[in-house]
Order: structure tokens, then C-alpha cells, then sequence
């Protein structure tokens, strides 16, 4: 069933000003529970404005949000609640560290649910080691750390709510290639365990590429596509053509299909291009 | 919210107001506000009024910039007129109400306080509508450059000017991102009580202050990085140059100003 469900939904910035513009136009989307979601587009193409209503942080122009069938904006005084449904981390979100230890700020979300204390420190605890951070950092100032691990501090606090949905607005966003694997192997992981759905907010599809069930596209205001993930790397031409990158080993394939060496398949990860590679030469005599 | 908030703000134009050498516009304010405060008669503020709509019209800028530019500042005018109802006790009373008393002549001040507040806030606000911020610090610098010989560092506080007008837009964008973040963890900010709120503030603040710093930090790191030393032996881009316009302007209010005198003296 629909978890997440949007229904013509228009957002228009500074309605009636000579500054109007529209950030989302009439999008219709259904995402299901339990699904990793990568969501792709151009800066301003509207993704993070999208992102935006799923937890009730922006209202609608027009159109309607639904968490499990349910308008969020049905009642305004609930909207409290959606957000520790719907989780949502921002891009660069260790700039909202502000606690004196990592304990204390990742206790604030759970704090602000009302939950005891012996729940908040279990889920600290596990949120902390989903995200590879050790129990004795736990007790020391986030602003000492480094930026990978303040970063991972930041991704905790939301986590810690267990929100059944959890958007990440490009996690990974200024890191070394060694920080973005090891942030989206331990996202990976914690998906694993909870079952939790995850919106990945991402401009490369190298990111996503690997593990998102399905990619939703975003393209001036308006939703490209929405699909699974193999069926929107099908269309890697048209995707690279509305400015997106694709994966590099894609684009490898796409050129060799253009010279005649056809694998009838869309190559979206290096794992799968090796099978593949390794299958054709066999299949010549070759290895 | 944070967004309305328009002072300081610039407009770009082209209008006879934007192309002033801002040395004079300056000059020209800095007129306007003491003609709003020397004449002491309805009609020297109603002088004033013409004198500030005259100057809206050519700046083709539309008046509702202006009456947004009063909304933040509306508490306190009616404060401001509420008080001196209240208080001015001269005159003949025309109201009680218990421990109440208001006399007309209370009226009419509280009125012309109004009226005269509207008139310097809107006038201060062609200003810096009109005018970057980069050319306004340029022409306070150098109003101020005589008082280089009493060695007050006139540079030094025209680029900390320039620098703080330079990052209200940054800081407003800053904070809204972090009030966003910190909602998003559940903070209730524009409900809960009073207490929760004040709380809440805390995780505002933090945030805003460690990035106020580190920018800062990086932007000191970037202007030395082009070798900046401060103001001595510096050369400007844009020269600041007085046209014929500059000087039928501040005619023209000066003009004004003695219209104002005149009346005021006549009335009396």
C-alpha cells in the first residue's frame, strides 16, 4: 500500500509577487512502505521543494499530501505529528548541531516526541551503531568532530525518531568519495533493518544507482518520471539529456552500443558491467 | 515571516533617484529628516508629504515597497501615539473614562508624532531603496573622511558597514533553513508555550551563531587572500562623481527646507 501519496500538488513561491515562480507543478506520485526511493533532478528542477511537503513543512498552493491515506493538512494541529512520521534531513545538516554533547543532540528529536528516557537511550544507542558511531563519542561535543562524523551526528538525530518514512536531502553532499560509500552503505544498512521506507535525494545517479528500488525524476517543476530503477536507466539518453549525469560505466555502455557492441542491457553499477564483461568474453573463449 | 521584513533592502532601477551621487543623497536625507523635525505645524509635515511622494514618484518604485517597509515598525508607532494620548495632559479634555483623561491637544500631537514617524521611515527608506548597499558605505566613507584626521578609522568602519548590510539577506536565508531543520526534528517554534519556545530558540541560535562565525572567519581568510590591508593606499573601481542633477536635487530640497521655515515662522 501507498505509504506516501501526492495528488496534483502545486506549490507556487511568493504567490501574486513579481517574483512568483512555480517550484512544483501538479504532481501526482505514490511511493510504497518499505521502498528505498531515489529522487533525482537539476538544482531548481523543484526535488527539494517536493521534499518539503512530505512532512508538512510547506503547505500546497493546490493539490493534496497523503500519509497513509490521509490528507496531512486535514487537521492543521496534527502537522506535529507527520513530521515524526515523515523525517526529513537536510542537505549539509550538521549546521543544525547545537547541543553541548552528540547524545544530547541527537536526544532532541526523540526528546520533542515525549518519549522516556530509557527508550531514547536505546534508540540513540542503536541509531549510533547503525551509523558507525562509537559509544564514546556519544558523550563528547559534536563540534569537535570531524566533518564526516558530525555529518553522520546530524543523519542520527533524525533517524533516533524512527520516522516510518526517512528523506535524506543529498546526504552526501561535499563529501570525499571514501566519506559518501561509507554514509550511504550505513543508510543502506539501517534500511535493512528497519524496513523503514527512504526517499535519497541525490543530483548523480552514481549514488542511488546501486541500491534505490525506484527513481523518481524531477525536471523544471514537473515530475520527468517516476519508475523502477532499471526502467529509468533505460532511458539514460533522454535522463543526460535533461542535464542529469549518469553513471559513468552507463555512459561506457551506451558508447559501446553505439559502436556496435550491443549487451542488450541498461549497465548501471560496476558489480553488474563485470558479470556482464565477463560473460561475453567467456562466451568468446576469451577468459 | 523573516521574509518581509524590507529595510536595508535595495531595489535596482534606473530612475533619476537610483543615478544621484549617493554622497547627496545622503546629504539630502539627512535634510528631509531635520525639516520633519524642526517645523512643529501640521502644515510643515504636510510639506514634507509632498516633498517625500515627489520623490517616490521619481523613483518609479512602487509605493506598497514603502507601506511594507512600516509594517514591521506599526507596534510601536501605535505605542508611540498611545502614549502621548495618554500622557499629554495639556489642552482641554474631550474624553474620560475613569483615571483616563485625553485633551485635544493630546490628539493632535499623537497625530502629528504618527504622521512625522511614517514620513522619516519612509524617507529613509528611499535611501537605501534606491541605493546599494556597496555605493551607500562608499559615500558614508567618504562624508566621513575628514574625521580621518582625528583618527577615527572611517575605512575600517565603512567596510564593517558594508560587510553587515552585505550578510542581512545571507542571515534571514540562514535562519530559516535552521528553524526548517530544527522543525523537522519536532521543535515547536511558532506554537507551545512559552517556555518550549524560548527553549527552542536555543537550537536557533546555536546554529546561527557557529555558522556566523565561520563565515566570517572565511571571509577575513579571503580578503587577505587579495591582500587586503585596510583603507590606506587604496584606490577605488567606482569614482564617486557630482553631476549637475546632484546639485539641482539638493536645490531642489533645499528649497523645500526654507518653504518649511517660512511657513512654520508665518504660522506662528
Amino acid at each position: 500500500m501507498a505509504i506516501l501519496e501526492t495528488q496534483e500538488l502545486t506549490y507556487i513561491y511568493s504567490e501574486g509577487s513579481p517574483f512568483q515562480k512555480t517550484a512544483v507543478d501538479n504532481v501526482n506520485l505514490k511511493i510504497d512502505e518499505g521502498e528505498m526511493v531515489g529522487v533525482m533532478g537539476h538544482t531548481g528542477s523543484g526535488k527539494s521543494t517536493l521534499i518539503q511537503h512530505f512532512n508538512g513543512l510547506l503547505k500546497p498552493t493546490s493539490g493534496r499530501v497523503l500519509l497513509d491515506g490521509e490528507d496531512i493538512w486535514a487537521d492543521k494541529k496534527k502537522i506535529r505529528d507527520v513530521r515524526f512520521k515523515v523525517g526529513l534531513v537536510f542537505q549539509y545538516p550538521e549546521y543544525q548541531i547545537f547541543e553541548e554533547t552528540v547524545y544530547k543532540d541527537i536526544a532532541f528529536g526523540p526528546k520533542n516526541m515525549g518519549l522516556d528516557e530509557a527508550e531514547i537511550k536505546r534508540r540513540i544507542l542503536e541509531t549510533a551503531h547503525d551509523l558507525g558511531l562509537k559509544e564514546e563519542l556519544l558523550e563528547r561535543s559534536p563540534f569537535e568532530l570531524s566533518g564526516g562524523q558530525k555529518r553522520r551526528v546530524a543523519i542520527a538525530g533524525v533517524m533516533a525518531m524512527n520516522p516510518r518514512v526517512l528523506i535524506l536531502d543529498e546526504p552526501t553532499a561535499g563529501l570525499d568519495p571514501a566519506g559518501r560509500d561509507k554514509i550511504l552503505g550505513h543508510i543502506k544498512k539501517y534500511h535493512e533493518r528497519t524496513k523503514n521506507t527512504i526517499l535519497i535525494v541525490s543530483h548523480s545517479m552514481e549514488d542511488i544507482a546501486g541500491f534505490a528500488d525506484r527513481i523518481l525524476v524531477m525536471n523544471k517543476s514537473k515530475l520527468f518520471c517516476y519508475d523502477e530503477t532499471e526502467k529509468v536507466f533505460a532511458r539514460a539518453e533522454e535522463i543526460s539529456k535533461i542535464g542529469l549525469d549518469v553513471p559513468q560505466v552507463t555512459k561506457v555502455f551506451m558508447k559501446l552500443k553505439e559502436q556496435g557492441l550491443d549487451f542488450g542491457k541498461d549497465v548501471y553499477t560496476v558489480e553488474y558491467a563485470k558479470k556482464l564483461l565477463l560473460k561475453k568474453l567467456s562466451e568468446r573463449g576469451g577468459v | 515571516m523573516l521574509k518581509d521584513i524590507t529595510i536595508g533592502q535595495y531595489f535596482p532601477g534606473d530612475s533619476i533617484i537610483h543615478r544621484l551621487d549617493p554622497r547627496f543623497k545622503i546629504v539630502i536625507t539627512l535634510i528631509y529628516i531635520l525639516m520633519l523635525f524642526a517645523g512643529d505645524s501640521i502644515i510643515c509635515l504636510g510639506v514634507g508629504a509632498v516633498f517625500t511622494l515627489f520623490a517616490i514618484i521619481l523613483s518609479k518604485i512602487p509605493l506598497k515597497m514603502f507601506l511594507k517597509s512600516i509594517k514591521p515598525l506599526l507596534p510601536f508607532l501605535v505605542l508611540t501615539a498611545v502614549f502621548n494620548l495618554v500622557f499629554v495632559k495639556s489642552g482641554e479634555v474631550i474624553f474620560e473614562w475613569k483615571f483616563i483623561e485625553i485633551t485635544d491637544e493630546a490628539v493632535s500631537i499623537s497625530i502629528f508624532m504618527f504622521v512625522r514617524i511614517i514620513l522619516l521611515i519612509m524617507g529613509s527608506s528611499l535611501l537605501t531603496y534606491t541605493t546599494s548597499p556597496i555605493t551607500l558605505t562608499d559615500a558614508i566613507e567618504r562624508l566621513l573622511s575628514p574625521l580621518k584626521k582625528l583618527k577615527l578609522p572611517v575605512h575600517e568602519l565603512a567596510m564593517m558597514m558594508s560587510i553587515a548590510l552585505r550578510f542581512i539577506p545571507t542571515l534571514i536565508e540562514e535562519t530559516e533553513k535552521i528553524m526548517s531543520a530544527q522543525k523537522a526534528r519536532g521543535a515547536e517554534i511558532d506554537s507551545g508555550s512559552f517556555m518550549t519556545r524560548a527553549r527552542n530558540m536555543v537550537a536557533i541560535l546555536v546554529p546561527l551563531f557557529i555558522s556566523s562565525f565561520r563565515r566570517a572567519d572565511e571571509l577575513a581568510t579571503a580578503m587577505e587572500c587579495r591582500c587586503y590591508r585596510g583603507g590606506e593606499g587604496r584606490t577605488r573601481l567606482r569614482q564617486l562623481r557630482s553631476a549637475p542633477r546632484d546639485y539641482i536635487a539638493l536645490a531642489v530640497s533645499l528649497v523645500f527646507y526654507g518653504v518649511n521655515i517660512a511657513v512654520g515662522i508665518i504660522v506662528k
